[in-house]
């Protein structure tokens, strides 16, 4: 029954998305050419990976107000690494990225399993705490395209059969979490120990475990955004991507991810991403106002929670589905 | 240059002495007028290439002056440390002092101090609050900012022909505003550039680049993009660069050195504008030195800044050195280590 409805409303946000991509080529043929559909994707793939991890914790009951904060620090982590190493290539940049953004997610996770915080405290205090950790290690200065070696820079923009590799790794992410969250132990227990946290108990799931892991998975997948997002912008500072988190959350909101946890999937996320990448890559173009812009992504979450309250209604459903 | 500044330096030193016989000196001029006049410069912290600079501008225009820089300030930028640094400069009974504030009300209490003790104060750069100095030397005004950006545009526009575009930052920021409006007034000087809009970028990389791509989309024969932020600049330059478009669409503006000197090199910012620092300090000493040997801004008349030109002082005690210094090729290398 749930996955009837979810189909129907990934379903429903897919012909959304291309309805919106209909109605934007048709004020401005350009824009459904391959050319900038590709770099559309490529725009919206750092919010993609971001979203997907955002997803676990999402579904989990948490919330992870740090994600920004962790991709930035780990960011300026290799960027300064690259600055002052640049012979090192880009395999050990992956790798650090990779661990610190591990490790900011894991003591997140920690602090929300074992001391058992309230999820949205333990973040907006880590959010605080990394941002400010980028001011130590970075004395406030900023790292530069001229301080960045070309292998750092060019990486994600190698193409690949017309995309970029930032693209691909996109994609290869959306697939690994299709399977993952649908036919393995650990994305069926996710759901579960956010679904329902007592009877997933019963069943031998420790939920907060599943949310600390949750956390360290969100954590790992920001780290390794926190190169993207630098090689891509070539500008690494404190206050890279400061407020980004909202928009990742609003992506899975708008992707049909109950905040309440449970209820979400892959595909309704990266079309909540995509809805997300065409309305900020169409609306500069058509040329509204910025005021606007503000208003109808406001408007498109507050849809987008009123639509998923109104799903909450049939909790049983949920249960059901688990139970099948 | 160098010469006609000695020049100044040499008149303006016969001019003081000449007054200094007549005038009985005062307060903390007390029974030295032959003395080297004692300059107190004040960073907001010490370790910056900014400041390091203004430093080096002070020596300059010390040398002509025949004063001495006791340059000083705080290792963290806060606004205890400057206040502990100057109560050890009123201890060493200063003739004058020029400091860029890390908060314009806290200092004004030890400020107020050491002119009641007759040392002249002036701020430069980051202002410190009317009641705190006798006047403030700001870098640059809204109106320098504008006119310069707008001949910046129209120097890169191929033959001063072609559309321009603004990326800003938040539709609401005060001085981006005031900054485009300056730049818009001063636009019909060069008739053949044609204003095609502005975008927002917020300040935020990834914003700013997609309106940066989103405006060559949308007029594909831009010929000059200006932002006036520096997370915008730097974001509009890698969005040119990764479009394939540099040396097509110039990027020009506001930004620093350091910030801009890959895409300076690369030809996709071929010269920008900011305030430069050495001529900051040592137009800072040129203003501090004439206080401190009774010059009287406060009724409006021009001060010389020696080689940097000359500045008024508005009711507030507010003046602007000179127009932004243009980096490009030739010089920023040499300031992308400062600053």
């Amino acid at each position: 029954m749930i996955q009837n409805s979810a189909a129907r409303r990934d379903l429903a946000l897919g012909v959304i998305v291309v309805l919106l991509l209909a109605s934007v080529t048709a004020a401005f043929p350009q824009f459904a050419q391959p050319g900038n559909l590709a770099e559309i994707l490529d725009d919206s793939a750092i919010l993609i990976l971001l979203a997907l991890g955002q997803m676990l914790v999402i579904l989990t009951r948490g919330i992870d107000l740090s994600i920004a904060a962790n991709l930035a620090l780990s960011g300026m982590l290799v960027a300064l690494l690259n600055k002052n190493y640049p012979g090192l290539g880009v395999a050990p940049v992956l790798l650090i990225a990779l661990v610190s953004g591990t490790l900011l997610g894991a003591i997140n996770g920690l602090l929300v399993w074992r001391l058992k915080l309230p999820p949205i405290v333990v973040t907006l205090g880590t959010m605080s705490v990394y941002r400010g950790v980028i001011y130590l290690l970075s004395g406030g200065t900023w790292v530069n395209d001229n301080h960045m070696s070309p292998q750092f820079l060019g990486f994600i923009r190698y193409e690949l059969l017309g995309l970029t590799l930032l693209s691909w790794l996109a994609i290869f992410a959306v697939a690994a979490f299709a399977v993952v969250m649908r036919y393995t132990v650990l994305g069926r227990n996710l759901y579960t120990a956010g679904g329902n946290p007592a009877a997933a108990t019963y069943t031998g799931i420790d939920p907060g475990r599943m949310q600390c892991i949750a956390y360290t998975i969100c954590g790992a997948i920001a780290g390794l955004c926190g190169y993207l997002w630098v090689a891509r912008f070539a500008v690494a500072y404190t206050d890279i991507a400061l407020g980004f988190e909202l928009q990742v959350i609003a992506a899975c909101l708008i992707g049909g991810v109950a905040i309440a946890g449970g209820i979400g999937t892959v595909a309704g996320v990266v079309l909540g991403c995509l809805f997300i990448g065409v309305i900020r890559n169409a609306l500069p173009l058509i040329g509204i106002s910025p005021f606007w812009q503000m208003g109808i992504n406001g408007l498109v979450i507050v849809v987008a929670a009123v639509l998923s309250a109104r799903r909450r209604e049939d909790k049983r459903a949920i249960l059901e589905a688990q139970a099948a | 240059m160098r010469r006609r500044a000695m020049l100044v330096g040499a008149v303006s030193l016969a001019a003081v002495m000449i007054a200094g016989c007549g005038d009985r000196p005062q307060g903390a001029g007390d029974g030295k007028a032959g003395e080297k006049l004692r300059i107190g410069i004040v960073a907001k912290n010490l370790g910056s290439g900014f400041f390091d600079a203004v430093h080096k501008g002070a020596d300059e225009a010390a040398a002509t002056l025949g004063a001495e820089i006791i340059f000083t300030g705080p290792t963290t930028p806060t606004a205890e440390g400057q206040i502990e640094t100057l109560n050890a400069l009123i201890a060493q009974r200063v003739d004058a002092i020029a400091i860029s504030a890390n908060d314009p009300d806290a200092v004004v209490p030890t400020l107020q101090r050491a002119m009641q003790r007759g040392i002249k104060v002036i701020s430069y750069d980051s202002a410190v609050a009317k009641a705190g100095r006798a006047v403030h030397l700001a870098p640059s005004s809204d109106e320098l900012i504008g006119q310069t950006v707008a001949q910046l545009a129209a120097e890169l526009a191929p033959e001063g022909k072609g559309k321009i575009a603004v990326v800003s930052a938040t539709p609401t920021s005060t001085n981006q505003n005031s900054w485009l409006a300056q730049m818009k007034q001063a636009l019909p000087q060069y008739p053949g550039l044609e204003f095609a809009g502005v975008v927002y970028g917020d300040d935020v990389a990834d914003k700013s680049y997609r309106e940066t791509v989103a405006l060559v989309k949308q007029h594909p024969d831009l010929a000059v993009i200006v932002s006036l932020s520096s997370v915008g600049i730097v974001a509009a330059a890698k969005a040119i660069e990764d479009q394939g478009l540099t040396g097509k669409v110039k990027v020009t503006g506001l930004g620093l050195p350091s910030e801009l000197v890959g895409y300076v090199r690369k030809g996709v910012v071929p010269k920008f504008a900011i305030w430069n620092p050495i001529d900051l300090g040592y137009a800072a000493t040129q203003v501090a030195a004439q206080l401190a040997r009774d010059a009287n801004p406060e009724d409006g008349t021009e001060i010389s800044l020696g080689r940097v030109g000359a500045v008024t002082f508005d009711a507030d005690g507010v003046g602007a050195m000179a127009k932004p210094f243009i980096y490009d090729q030739s010089n920023v290398e040499q300031f992308a280590a400062i600053f």
